[in-house]
């Protein structure tokens, strides 16, 4: 460990956290902005697709997760549908 | 039967969202089932301070008018998994909750978890009225400073006279003090309200002393409450008042003030 070194520690020990903070409220409000103009459309989203697909086969509405995960380019919604599975077979006694 | 505990303190800015989160997951460390509710509807900040703001689907509004699911509008904890966070709508105001949909989310959350905590908006308006309408506990977050003593004050009346315990007459809310930006060198210079001058004034059980800490600040820059800044003056702080929470006996520390030494000032020069 040479002199310099020694010196710079403290600030290599406590890499600056602002431009974190930026990037994030960037990444926030920019979506916050858009969903103040408008109505919240993801309630009605899901309950669109929730009918949708129940139209097709019967689901538990319980069963059905919706994730977000909004970045600065692009965010990805996932909506999972758990569909019911194939009658259990029956044990042949 | 879930504990309901309400972070709450009348006066703005005193560090209620802050003591929220390390709170939600020191209890949540420590195996407690915990869920942390985000009151301040309109102004919502939980769930920057958890670091969750990109993860936001659904909200306790939407939840409470039927849109949503409590269990679709939950955000797990990827940190730690005992823990959950209920966010607050941001596009709507206050007057979107009810009592009786909040009573229902309280009740809901109540089968699945150990400790619901209510992060309480300032003022004593309607949403924190809510907010500590269902408490079992409260814990009164001040700072050592005049008007935020007085609001505090004010807030344990409205907590004996207008909680659910108070109208039903059952066993009151326990209270608890938690002094938050505490200042042990400003008090020294007696510039910074003391720990005993408060707890005088206050008379309710301390329980914990957080130092006024630079760490506060990093953590909010990078949505990580700050009781996972385990090194950090202010995260050992909650983590003492976590402890003592769940019944622990603890010394509080950060309460003196520290001559710093030549070796101390020249290379853990950092004030926190
Ligand atoms: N121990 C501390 N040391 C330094 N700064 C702190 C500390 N606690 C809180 N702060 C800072 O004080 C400010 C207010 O904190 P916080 O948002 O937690 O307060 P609040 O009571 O929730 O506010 P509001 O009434 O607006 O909801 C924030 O900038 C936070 O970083
Ligand atoms: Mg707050």
């Amino acid at each position: 460990m040479n002199w310099l070194h020694f010196f710079r520690n403290k600030q290599e020990e406590a890499p600056a956290t602002a431009p974190q903070a930026k990037e994030r409220l960037q990444i926030v409000l920019a979506h916050e902005r858009i969903s103040r103009k408008g109505e919240d459309f993801l309630p009605k989203l899901q309950r669109e697709i929730v009918e949708l697909v129940a139209r097709h086969v019967s689901i538990d509405p319980e069963r059905v997760n919706v994730s977000l995960e909004r970045g600065g380019d692009l965010s990805t919604l996932a909506i999972a549908v758990e569909l019911p599975g194939p009658e259990p077979a029956r044990r042949v006694s | 039967m879930a504990q309901v505990i309400v972070v709450t303190s009348g006066k703005g800015g005193v560090g209620k969202t802050t003591s929220s989160a390390a709170f939600a997951t020191g209890l949540a460390q420590s195996g407690k089932k915990t869920v942390v509710i985000d009151f301040d509807v309109g102004l919502r900040n939980l769930d920057l301070i958890m670091g969750v703001e990109r993860r936001v689907v659904f909200d306790i509004v939407n939840v409470i008018s039927g849109e949503a699911r409590l269990s679709q509008a939950l955000i797990r904890d990827k940190r730690v998994d005992t823990l959950s966070i209920l966010p607050a709508s941001q596009t709507r105001d206050k007057d979107a909750l009810t009592k009786e949909g909040v009573a229902t989310v309280i009740e809901e959350l109540s089968k699945d978890f150990d400790y619901i905590l209510c992060d309480s908006p300032a003022g004593i308006e309607k949403g924190a009225l809510l907010a500590l309408y269902f408490a079992d506990q409260a814990i009164v977050v001040t700072n050592p400073e005049v008007s935020s003593v007085r609001d505090s004050d004010r807030i344990l009346g409205v907590l004996q006279s207008k909680s659910k315990r108070a109208e039903e007459k059952k066993d009151p809310v326990k209270e608890h003090l938690l002094v938050t930006r505490y200042d042990p060198n400003r008090v020294e210079k007696g510039e910074m309200l003391k720990l005993d001058d408060i707890q005088d004034i206050l008379r309710i059980p301390l329980l914990g002393v957080i130092p006024e800490s630079e760490s506060v600040l990093k953590a909010s820059n990078t949505g990580n409450p700050v009781i996972l800044d385990e090194p950090s003056p202010a995260g050992q702080a909650y983590k003492d008042a976590v402890a003592r929470f769940l019944g622990e006996d603890r010394k509080m520390r950060f309460t003196d003030y520290e001559k710093k030494g030549f070796f101390s000032r020249l290379f853990g020069g950092r004030a926190a």
